[in-house]
Order: structure tokens, then sequence, then C-alpha cells
């Protein structure tokens, strides 16, 4: 049981609950606006296009605006429930606090799995600019892409181990430059500024839906690269100034742009790039939205778009440190992970321990495993997080009615949200099924093992009182 | 050697300065305050909550 008195009045420190060092309340809106767009704009500048592959444009069309159906649930449902949890860990510690031990420790799991996955595989693609700009300016030899990799993830860690507020200040002025840059792109090439160059019924001719409804279905699985990651504002909790208000409406306001950003990315790419061109991310265009600016032959706009994709992957990079370093902390101070990993700088205020450590495992994987296989973990982990979301309120709603605790959101229409997501999440579930079955099933594999693991050894080393400090009143019917 | 060649060489000597620069920062820290102290922190609380919360039966 726990070793301290969670009700203490004497051991308040500086913080609640004989907190001598925590993590600095420096944060606004602005900041967990940029924590969550920066993480998923990279996939407007790339990957998305997978989906036009699997069923032409049109079904990537559809694909984009189902699954912005999917997460706008998502941001609305965490919106609710993070607007009450003012601590780290996101949904990991609303697991803990709603559902329970073994949930909180899988999606503990996903989200650390999810987001540093997802740092490797931004590392990999940046080491990949650096060296398509180093043949475009005349360099002959095979650039070696290592120390690129490698320089992304420490500089990045490095940033996040020194202070949240420079971090995500940081993320906030890169990751606003991407989107202006999708939004000039846009006025540029569709006749608002200049002269439109947008060829969509001749190019969409013949080509509506290719591969059938089928294909529009297969195409659901890329379909999640326009949103992947917004969830991850909610990592901010501990760090806000006000949570019940800032991570509502960074959140909100988040989704709200990547419904546009990824509406505008469709709408812009698929009228200029042919769908078999446009469909292939490894062979035909690897960064649609560049090779659109390029074909547009505006020097400018290639600047502005290289150096977008550029900074929305770094964004995205920096991100998920920020969001995986967080939950890997919150975990190793409830002990669901050795304590050690709770640790706090005392000067910068960040979970340094947890930086550091991940750094080593995102550096594996971005130099010893394929992209796509490493992007496939990560968006599987995602997956798997979803779907505990719709459960999670559902039970939050039963157990804390909205009477009982004040909310800084609540969301409308419950419980439709919650039986859309999961609705949703099974057709992306059959979708990825399709796709990469033999991943889907070693890695429910992998977190069942995981989870008998915690559950025969690991649990008797939680904090099971001392974990739960915050003013909850007692659910309903306990 | 061209331009490139030299950047490489550079992205190679930043990344281990950043490296170098957080394994000293962390040994520092580690020996100079205790376990108790670094390991203190717990769930924050709500403003929101803790002012205008009623909890009814």
């Amino acid at each position: 049981m726990t070793d301290f008195d969670i009700t203490s009045q004497t051991m308040d420190g500086i913080g609640p609950h004989g907190t001598k060092v925590g993590l600095l309340r420096v944060l606004g809106p602005a900041h967990v606006w940029a924590l969550g767009v920066g993480i998923v704009l990279v996939g407007e500048y790339m990957g998305w296009n997978f989906a036009v592959g699997k069923g032409g444009a049109y079904a990537a069309l559809i694909a984009c605006w189902f699954a912005g159906i999917l997460y706008s649930c998502v941001a609305m449902i965490d919106s609710e429930v993070t607007s009450t949890v003012a601590s780290a860990g996101g949904q990991y510690t609303q697991a803990k606090h709603i559902i329970g031990p073994l949930m909180a420790f899988n999606v503990g799991l996903y989200l650390v799995f999810a987001y540093t996955m997802l740092e490797a595989a931004n590392a990999i693609t940046a080491g990949y600019l650096f060296s398509v700009v180093a043949s475009m300016t005349g360099h002959e030899e095979a650039l070696d892409q290592r120390p690129f990799i490698i320089l992304v993830i420490m500089f990045l860690a490095w940033l996040n181990y020194r202070g949240v507020l420079a971090t995500l200040t940081f993320n906030l002025v890169i990751t606003a430059i991407a989107f202006l840059a999708i939004i000039v792109l846009f006025l540029s090439t569709t006749g608002v500024i200049g002269t439109g160059m947008m060829e969509h019924a001749a190019l969409f001719e013949g080509h509506e839906l290719p591969y059938g409804w089928i294909g529009v279905l297969a195409a659901m699985h890329f379909g999640l690269w326009f949103y992947l990651g917004i969830e991850g504002t909610t990592q901010a909790a501990e760090e806000v100034r006000s949570p019940a208000r800032a991570l509502p409406f960074g959140t909100l306001a988040g989704i709200m742009t990547l419904l546009i950003a990824a509406t505008l990315t469709w709408y812009v790419c698929s009228g200029v790039l042919p769908w078999e061109f446009l469909g292939d991310g490894v062979n035909g265009s690897v960064a649609p939205l560049f090779d659109t600016a390029r074909l547009s032959g505006s020097n400018a706009l290639v600047w502005l778009l290289g150096f977008g994709t550029l900074f929305a992957t770094l964004a995205s990079a920096n991100g998920c440190i920020n969001d995986a370093s967080r939950a890997w902390f919150a975990m190793g101070r409830d002990k669901y992970l050795p304590g050690w990993f709770g640790a706090v700088h005392p000067k910068y205020r960040t979970p340094y321990r947890a930086i550091v450590f991940l750094v080593p495992i995102a550096l594996i994987f971005a130099l010893g495993a394929p992209l796509d296989q490493v992007i496939t973990f990560s968006i599987l982990s995602g997956l798997l997080g979803y779907t505990f979301m719709p459960l999670n309120i559902i039970l939050f709603r039963r157990k804390w009615p909205l009477e009982t605790i004040k909310r800084g959101y609540e969301h409308p229409f419950h419980p439709v949200p919650a039986i859309t997501l999961l609705t949703l999440c099974g057709v992306t579930f059959f979708a990825v099924f399709l796709g990469y079955g033999t991943q889907l099933v070693a890695m429910i594999g992998f977190y069942i093992v995981v989870s008998l693991w915690f559950h025969f050894w690991r649990y008797r080393f939680v904090n099971r009182g001392a974990q739960f400090t915050m003013p909850w009143p007692k659910p309903r019917g306990y | 050697m061209d331009l490139w060649n030299w950047i490489e060489y550079g992205a190679w000597g930043l990344s281990a300065a950043f490296g170098l620069h957080m394994a000293l920062d962390w040994l520092k820290t580690d020996s100079t305050y205790s376990e108790d102290v670094l390991t203190s922190s717990r769930e924050g609380e709500l403003e929101a909550m803790a002012e205008e919360h009623k909890v009814k039966s």
C-alpha cells in the first residue's frame, strides 16, 4: 500500500501532495495546439497519398472525411475527459482513474510505442529530406543519412530536456509556418492568386473508383495519416496554466485546423498529380505537396513547401518526444514501471530520465527498422488507443455524471460520438487487416504477453493508493 | 570533399555534443539531489475543480 499519507496537511511543499519538484505550469492553448497539430501535420506532407494508391483520389477523399469524423470524436471525447485530469500521461492517466490498472498499463504502452515509433519515422524522413536537398544542390555521391537522423533525435531530445516552454514555442513557430505553406500553395495553384492549374475533371475521368468500394475501405488505413496524433494534446495536462480551458481549446482548434489542412491538401495534390503517381508514395510522389509546388514552376513555392516539409517533420518528432516521455514518466511515477523514471529535473522541470531513456530506443528503430514497419506499428498502437476511448467516455459519464465533476468542456450528443468512434475503429481495423494482417495479429499478441507480465508480476509494485491524488469524488455506485 | 561532406561531419559532432551535454547534466543532477526530491512529483490539481467543484451525494 501507499508509503505516505496523501491527505497529509504537513507534507505539502511547492506542489500538491508533498511534491518538492514537479513539472512546470507554463503552457497556454497555443502550445497545446502546436503540440497536437505539430505531431500530425507531417501526415499532410507525406503518407496520406498511399490512400490514393489503395482506391483512387475519390476513395482518399472519402477516407479523409471519415477519418476526420473519427478524429473529431476522439478530440471531443478527449477534450471532455482531459479537462478534468490535470496530470501528465494523457489517456494512460484517464484509464487509470476510470477503468483500472491493466487497461492503464496497456494504454500507456500504446502511447509510448505510437509516439516513439512515429518519432523514429520522422527522423528517417528528415534524413531522406537532407539527402534530397544534397542531390538538388549538386552533391554527387549518396549522402550518408545516419548523422542527420541521429542529429534530429539528439537535438530535439536536448530541447525537450532543457524545458517544455522553449520546446513547444519552437513547435508553435515551425508548425504555423508549415500550415501557412499549405494555405499559400492552395491560394497560388487554384487561381485565387495568379493562374489556376487544377485539372480535377481531366485527371479523374475514367478513374473515379478504380478498385470499387473495397478500395475505399482499404484507403481508410491511410486516411488516419491526416490526423494521427492529435490526441497527444492531453500529455500537456500537467504543464498548462489552465487545463480546464487550454486543453479543450487547443485540441478542438487543432482538429479544426487539421480538417482544413487535410481537405486543402487533397484538393491541390489530386488536381495536379495523376492518381497513379500520387498514390505511389515510394517510387512516385514521396512528398505530394512538395511535388505540387515543383509542378507550379515557382521557385518561391518550391522553397516554401521544402521548408514546410522539413518543419512538419521536425515538429512531429519534437511533439512525439514530448508525449512519449510524459507517458513513460507518468507510468514510472505510479510504479507501473520502475519509479526511477518518475523523476523531474529540479532546474529544467522536465521528466529528464524518461526523455533520455527513450533516445536510444528511438535511435535503434530509426537506424535499424524499415520505415513502413515502423509507421505500421505506430498506427496500430494508435488505433488500439482510439478503441479504448469510447469505453472510457461511457464509463466516465456513468461513474461521474455531469453534475458530480465540473468539466472544462462537455461534448455534445453523448453517446453518439462514442458509438461512431467505436464503429469507425472497427472499420479501420478491418482495413488494416486487409493490408497488414500479420503485423496486426503479432502486435495484439505482444500486448497480450505484456498484459500477462503486468498482471502476474509487475502489479505488485504499483503504488495502489498513492497513484490517485486528484480530488475526484467517489465514483457513483462505489 | 565537398560542402556536404563537411556538413555530415558537423551533424556527427553536434549530435555528440547534445548527447554529451544531456549525459553530463544527468549525472550532475543525480549526484546533487536526493532521490526523494527528484521523484517527489505527484499528480497535478485542477483549478476549476479545486475552486468550483462541489461533491453531491
